[in-house]
């Protein structure tokens, strides 16, 4: 199949290994991988900040690039939600509408795509180490998505993984909130953090690296032993 | 709490930011409301289908407020056949100015009360105390609450913040009991003083949970008993209720009574539900000479004309976006300043007191949508903080930000500038100018108590093209083979 990559800004400047990694499996899976380099960002932020107008532009832009990809697949459970649930609802009575709602139903988050649409548990990874599974909200609440990253991770030899009590409860990212917020969002973290302590682990994983930047940022200044890791990165590994 | 002397948004970003320190506090809210999570998981699971219950309840609160006018004018007709007696107050002010002139005509001394957020919405106690009139709170959380004079800090565990030794400590004070930490000991403190009250009082008042149309009755549930005795005993009823607390029928209880018990505090049936029909009938011996239904728009008319938001008048106040809100969690009640606290709270306020002031709730938020999860009657909470901020935004439109965001766009729109300032300035050191210095300022915002990522080497985008002439170089080698 050919699958289309997109790649959110952040991820492209600050988690190229996580993009990489998404490329490594979908290629071994045997699927041609390409990369539109005309993609810049999903438009949350202004979205999220209620600048609706400039968000759709930024929109629109993103539209065209994948209008002819086949599939596309993003690497954040955030962004892929930005596509799939809120590009509909941007444009809705507005000129792109069809269009919005055709990329919103061609897009994937990467674990719902190799579980749900490609039907592979299994990629023949090796991790070694003590692991705990970070459900991202838009990931979860807004794609649905729980069981998937869970289902590839138990094919993963070598991983031992644990769950967090806090799995689903929210890590205090939420984009601008995070520095329009910062106390708040801080005190979130420290939950968070708390929860993946308790399990001992030693990675804390997630199929979405914007939650990943609030819980390494936290963790590198006040425990400094857990890593985070995109599961992509750990699928990837052999 | 919001003393009106600082604007809202001022006073919710000291009192958040100073409540989301307090450590000992937030553990203590963490741990009470985990209790309620583990009741209400148990509670919810003997639902035979959680699922289209609350699609039920959506559909029954969707119609009523559909049919508001109908459902309203049907309970009128029925409980004034009765002898009871509808007032309609637009807002708070002809609520409280009826309320005070009931008290006046009826030469009433003192006033017992039960649990009723209309009650704090329109600020009543206040009013009644400013004109001599002695009140007292007579739910147990409510009656702590007002001893302390604190507002509720939930609006169904008024006091939840508060732990057992500082309930004692504000009863020795108050009250000149012995310390004691045992809660049925606190208990029965409260209870002598309430048992007095509700003998004395001549007036009572209440809130409703439901109104009833069919049958032209309010249903209350407690679980303390004491809205049974503010209703049965003072000679005068007073229930202030929300008009969007209509339900059509009375067989629609048989879903929504179950419903609020487990969605608000875990159990399976609240401890005490009654329905209130009218005042005593001829032959009967006890409930009130008159009965007064005090129907509360408040701005809530507002709400229903906004057809992407009016699923917010749904609510049937149990708390439980409340109780599972990472931001409450963290922040605690009295942080938000407003009658009706957490993510519900967030949503409607600024509908009843006014976007401008009130839109930092709907900024306050990461948006993770445990609300619209746990919300049992459907409303779609979270992204109705994400309406409330574009329809703030395109109300009057911060110029910064507004600038920022253009200028974020414009370069979004841009891919090759993109790749310009991703290479030369990562992660927008262009648009850093635009935000330095203001709370937007992601540098500063950011660093104070998180790491930020180390910069790699080089893009993704980069390392693709890499991968790419890598992998053409090889079938090329290949191929020559």
């Amino acid at each position: 199949m050919r699958v289309t990559l997109f790649i959110p800004c952040f991820i492209d400047s600050l988690y190229p290994n996580v993009g990489m990694s998404m490329v490594h499996v979908l290629e071994r899976l045997g699927h041609t991988v390409e990369f539109p380099e005309e993609q810049t960002c999903c438009g949350q932020p202004p979205f999220n900040s209620g600048y609706w107008d400039e968000a759709r532009s930024v929109a629109s832009k993103q539209i065209d690039v994948f209008k002819d990809a086949e599939v596309v697949i993003s690497g954040s459970g955030s962004c892929g939600a930005m596509f799939k649930v809120f590009y509909p609802e941007l444009f809705h009575g507005h000129a792109r509408e069809v269009d919005a709602k055709a990329l919103s139903s061609k897009t994937w988050e990467f674990s719902e795509f190799l579980v749900t649409k490609l039907g592979v548990a299994d990629l023949g990874a090796r991790f070694e180490g003590r692991a705990t599974f970070h459900d991202g909200c838009h990931g979860l609440r807004e794609l649905g998505t729980k069981q998937a990253p869970r289902e590839l991770l138990k094919h993963v030899k070598g991983l031992d993984l644990v769950e967090m009590t806090e799995a689903e409860t929210c890590c205090g990212f939420g984009g601008t909130f995070a520095v329009k917020y910062p106390q708040i969002s801080t005190a979130m973290a420290e939950v968070k953090c708390n929860s993946i302590c308790e399990t001992k682990a030693d990675y804390v994983i997630s199929n979405d690296s914007s939650c990943l930047m609030q819980i390494g940022g936290w963790l590198n200044r006040n425990v400094g032993s857990v890593k985070c890791l995109h599961l992509a990165e750990v699928l990837a590994s052999r | 709490m919001n003393t009106l002397a600082e604007p809202p948004s001022q006073q919710f970003h000291s009192d958040a930011n100073r409540s989301s320190t307090d450590a000992p506090r937030r553990a203590a809210v963490r741990r009470a409301l985990s209790n309620y999570q583990t009741a209400r998981n148990r509670t919810g699971a003997t639902f035979t289908d959680w699922k289209s219950a609350r699609a039920s309840a959506a559909t029954i609160k969707h119609e009523a407020l559909n049919h508001l006018d109908r459902y309203l004018e049907e309970f009128e007709q029925k409980f004034t056949a009765r002898g009871g007696q509808v007032y309609w107050a637009s807002d708070s002010k002809q609520a409280r100015d009826y309320i005070l002139e009931l008290a006046k005509k009826n030469n009433v001394r003192a006033i017992v009360k039960s649990k009723a957020m209309t009650g704090e919405e329109i600020h009543l106690n206040q009013a009644l105390l400013a004109e001599g009139y002695g009140v007292v709170e007579s739910d147990l959380g409510e009656y702590i609450q007002q001893l302390k004079g604190e507002p509720p800090y939930h609006f169904v565990f008024p006091c939840m913040h508060l732990r057992r030794d500082e309930i004692s400590d504000l009863f020795h004070r108050e009250l000149g009991t012995a310390k004691t930490d045992n809660p049925e000991e606190l208990t029965m403190i409260a209870r002598r003083v309430l048992r007095r009250a509700y003998v004395e009082a001549d007036m009572g008042i209440s809130g409703g949970n439901f109104i009833v149309a069919d049958t032209g009755m309010i249903s209350i549930t407690e679980n303390e008993g004491n809205a049974r005795l503010t209703v049965g005993l003072p000679k005068i009823h007073v229930a202030l209720i929300g008009i969007e607390k209509v339900v059509p029928r009375l067989a629609d209880l048989a879903l929504f009574l179950p419903m609020l018990a487990t969605a608000g505090t875990g159990q399976h049936m609240t401890g005490y539900n009654s329905m209130y029909g009218g005042p005593r009938q001829t032959g009967e011996i006890d409930g009130p000479e008159e009965f007064h239904v005090v129907f509360l728009d408040n701005h809530r008319t507002r709400l229903l004309a906004d057809p992407e938001q009016r699923d917010a008048l749904h609510c049937i106040r149990c708390g439980a976006c409340l109780n599972v809100c990472p931001i409450f969690k963290n922040i605690g009640g009295h942080s938000y300043g407003t009658t009706y606290q957490g993510p519900i709270g967030s949503v409607i306020t600024p509908h009843f007191r006014g976007l401008e002031d009130w839109k930092h709730l709907s900024g306050a938020s990461s948006l993770c949508g445990a609300c619209t999860e746990t919300c049992p009657v459907g409303i779609d909470i979270h992204h109705h903080l994400l309406h409330n901020r574009r329809n703030a935004a395109a109300q009057k439109p911060a110029k910064g930000e507004q600038l920022l965001w253009k200028a974020f766009s414009f370069l979004m729109k841009r891919p090759s500038l993109y790749r310009f300032a991703m290479k030369f300035a990562p992660l927008g050191g262009l648009l850093h100018p635009l935000v330095q210095g203001t709370p937007m300022d992601p540098v500063a915002g950011w660093t104070g108590s998180r790491d930020f990522p180390a910069a790699p080497l080089g893009s993704f985008r980069e390392r693709f093209r890499a991968h790419n002439a890598a992998k053409q170089s090889a079938a090329h080698t290949g191929g020559a083979r």
